[in-house]
């Protein structure tokens, strides 16, 4: 399938000179969707987005619309922007940071309105120090404009904005641990129910929290309205939506296509895109989204970049992060960094993730390094059972939140898909990649 | 190793002033604590918890969850290598072992003259351009062995001072608006601002 004509959306402007500046924000259409947001009622701009169909473009790809219109009925509402990307591979929000941190402003200050929120509340990955600096200066900037503050753009309309950082904890990306944090805690996800952020959130009040990609879509949503952004993709997969290529291709990076037009194929081999697999090799797996996604073999290559059919398919887009493995890759070492990974990154507060990621760990280890036993093959489908019992898709959970349920997602792949290279490393003693 | 600086208090202050509750200014006082030490000494933990109303034990309880606070010195330049899948499939290992021998220390180390902290990271969110690393969180990549033996000169020699500030400091941006009000003793920049026109 060829690549759409569909022009970039949310990446239009980061090959701009100091495109994170308000003066190159401005020259390039910048807080044209919010001038016009503020002439709507609240609840149009919502029923725009409804329209849109925008899906969370953070990883569970929930409908944004529908998650203002769930918000309980009670005030204070606060909105929290989610900007603690650390899936790994997934590297989109960290370059909107640092290129359009005003277009995040801008969707920011729109939802706001739409939802009446109080506050907004940026919650930035810690280790993005450059994002940091770039989104704090544009709220200073965005302020002395009329943007952020006090009777924006003389509408009536007041909303304060503030950059808060996190301080490195993959687990603070899940939305009740992120609002944990944000009140000054440990980052524990929270149980839902009852704490659905839309009804209990940050201190109690009812909160919305997306990602900050889905902000990046609002300014062009409003302006050119929400049948122009469904008018792009198919079915529920509406719109553009940038997808982060890394691994063994020849350009990696992130490229903003629209979706369900493009396959798989198309994004490892266009070369506007990844441009092939590096040194003409083969490909040997690759993962759709996300190391909390599972694998896909070479012949689902021609997949399209569609939620639902990935999800059909046993896996899912994700946060959007393809991951291309060729075939001098041991697929045993990619499974055991990923567990290693999410060993680390468990908060503690389950006994299947806590203790069940310790073991998988342990486990996949001593496999490679040459000291498992055939055993241990099973061992580790039985240790993920527990953790995701049935081993279905998408998993069933036995704790608080999605974390637990993610580590079987590259075991399970690694098992099946390659089971001859884990019987090969037990019998060995070694890696057969050296 | 000291109590916060007057100047780093009235930061804090005005931290707390944005938030309607105090304590959600914890992180980020926390990561003023650590621009000024380059670790967060006891005194300052102490101190921190006075601002914000809450025990030591509190504030320990929050930082010893996160990754990038430190309760014991480390070095002035923190070097974090990742090794997590992108970074793995692009020689992150590799790069993290070489690290090693330039600089005569496991990941986890400090240099005896307090240089450098070498650390194994997980993904920096840098995957377009691996395997990398990040200096005090400021990113570098793809990084060859080559081109790491020449930044760890540089930064030795302090000749990246400009780009690559000292461990602790994170956001050199200081926000500059909207911050009056509740410090004058009115109503805090989110309390009054729900209504739409």
């Amino acid at each position: 399938m060829p690549l759409t004509d569909a022009r970039p959306i949310v990446t239009r402007r980061v090959s701009v000179p100091e495109s994170w500046t308000l003066k190159a924000y401005l020259e390039n259409g910048g807080y044209v969707g919010l001038r016009k947001a503020l002439t709507m009622e609240p609840e149009a701009i919502t029923q725009e987005v409804l329209a849109s169909n925008l899906l969370g473009r953070g990883g569970a790809g929930f409908e944004a619309g529908k998650k203002w219109s769930m918000l309980r009925k009670a005030q204070p509402v606060y909105l929290v922007v989610n900007g603690d990307e650390s899936e790994p591979a997934t590297f989109k929000d960290h370059m909107l940071l640092e290129a359009d941190p005003h277009q995040i402003l801008e969707g920011v200050v729109i939802c706001a309105y739409a939802v009446g929120a109080a506050q907004a509340f940026v919650y930035v990955r810690g280790e993005f120090a450059l994002g940091l600096e770039r989104m704090t200066e544009a709220v200073n900037e965005a302020y002395e404009h009329g943007a952020v503050g006090r009777d924006i753009f003389g509408s009536g309309f007041s909303v304060d904005v503030v950059v808060h950082p996190g301080a490195g904890a993959y687990i603070c990306g899940e939305e009740t641990a992120l609002i944990e944090s944000l009140e000054g805690k440990r980052g524990f996800p929270r149980i839902k129910p009852p704490f659905f952020p839309a009804a209990i959130g940050l201190y109690g009040a009812p909160t919305v929290v997306n990602n900050v990609e889905t902000m990046s879509n609002l300014p062009w949503i409003v302006e050119h309205g929400g049948a122009a952004f469904a008018a792009l993709g198919i079915g529920r997969s509406t719109g553009t939506r940038i997808f982060s290529l890394s691994g063994h291709v020849k350009r990696p990076g992130n490229y903003e296509v629209e979706m369900a037009k493009v396959t798989f194929r198309d994004l490892i081999e266009d070369p506007r895109l990844g441009g092939g697999i590096r040194d003409g090799n083969q490909l040997k797996a690759f993962i759709p989204g996300g190391v909390s996604a599972p694998w896909f073999s070479p012949d689902q290559v021609d997949m399209a970049l569609d939620q639902d059919a990935v999800g059909k398919a046993g896996s899912m887009l994700g946060s959007g992060s393809v991951v291309i493995m060729d075939h001098t890759t041991c697929a045993v070492r990619a499974v055991w960094r990923i567990t290693r990974f999410f060993h680390r990154e468990s908060c503690g507060q389950c006994t299947p993730c806590r203790e069940g990621s310790g073991w998988l760990e342990k486990i996949m280890r001593r496999i490679e390094q040459g000291a498992g036993r055939e055993e241990d093959l099973e061992l580790l489908l039985d240790v993920c059972d527990n953790i995701a019992p049935g081993l279905g898709w998408p998993p069933q959970q036995t704790t608080i939140c999605v974390l637990g349920p993610s580590i079987p997602s590259s075991i399970k792949s690694g098992v099946n898909m390659f089971r001859d290279e884990f019987l090969t490393h037990v019998k060995e003693g070694a890696c057969p990649y050296g | 190793m000291a109590r916060l600086n007057v100047e780093n208090v009235q930061r804090a202050r005005e931290l707390i002033a944005l938030y309607p509750v105090p304590r959600s200014a914890l992180i980020p006082i926390l990561h003023v604590a650590q621009e000024q030490d380059g670790w967060l000494t006891p005194e300052a933990v102490s101190h921190v918890a006075e601002l914000l109303d809450l025990t030591a034990a509190e504030v320990y309880g929050t930082a010893s969850f996160y990754d990038m606070f430190f309760t014991e010195p480390v070095g002035r330049h923190l070097v974090s290598v990742c090794t997590n899948i992108a970074c793995l499939l692009n020689g992150g290992y590799e790069l993290l072992e070489h690290a090693e021998q330039k600089l005569g220390i496991k990941a986890g180390a400090t240099t005896e003259d307090g240089e450098f902290t070498l650390e194994e990271a997980e993904c920096l969110a840098l995957c377009g351009a691996a395997p990398c690393l990040t200096v005090n969180w400021r990113f570098f990549g793809p990084v060859t062995p080559e081109s790491f033996d020449k930044l760890a000169g540089y930064l030795r020699d302090g000749e990246l001072a400009h780009q690559v500030p000292p461990h602790g400091t994170l956001c050199r941006v200081r926000r500059s608006v909207g911050l009056p009000a509740r410090s004058a003793g009115e109503a805090g920049p989110g309390v009054d601002s729900g209504g739409t026109a």
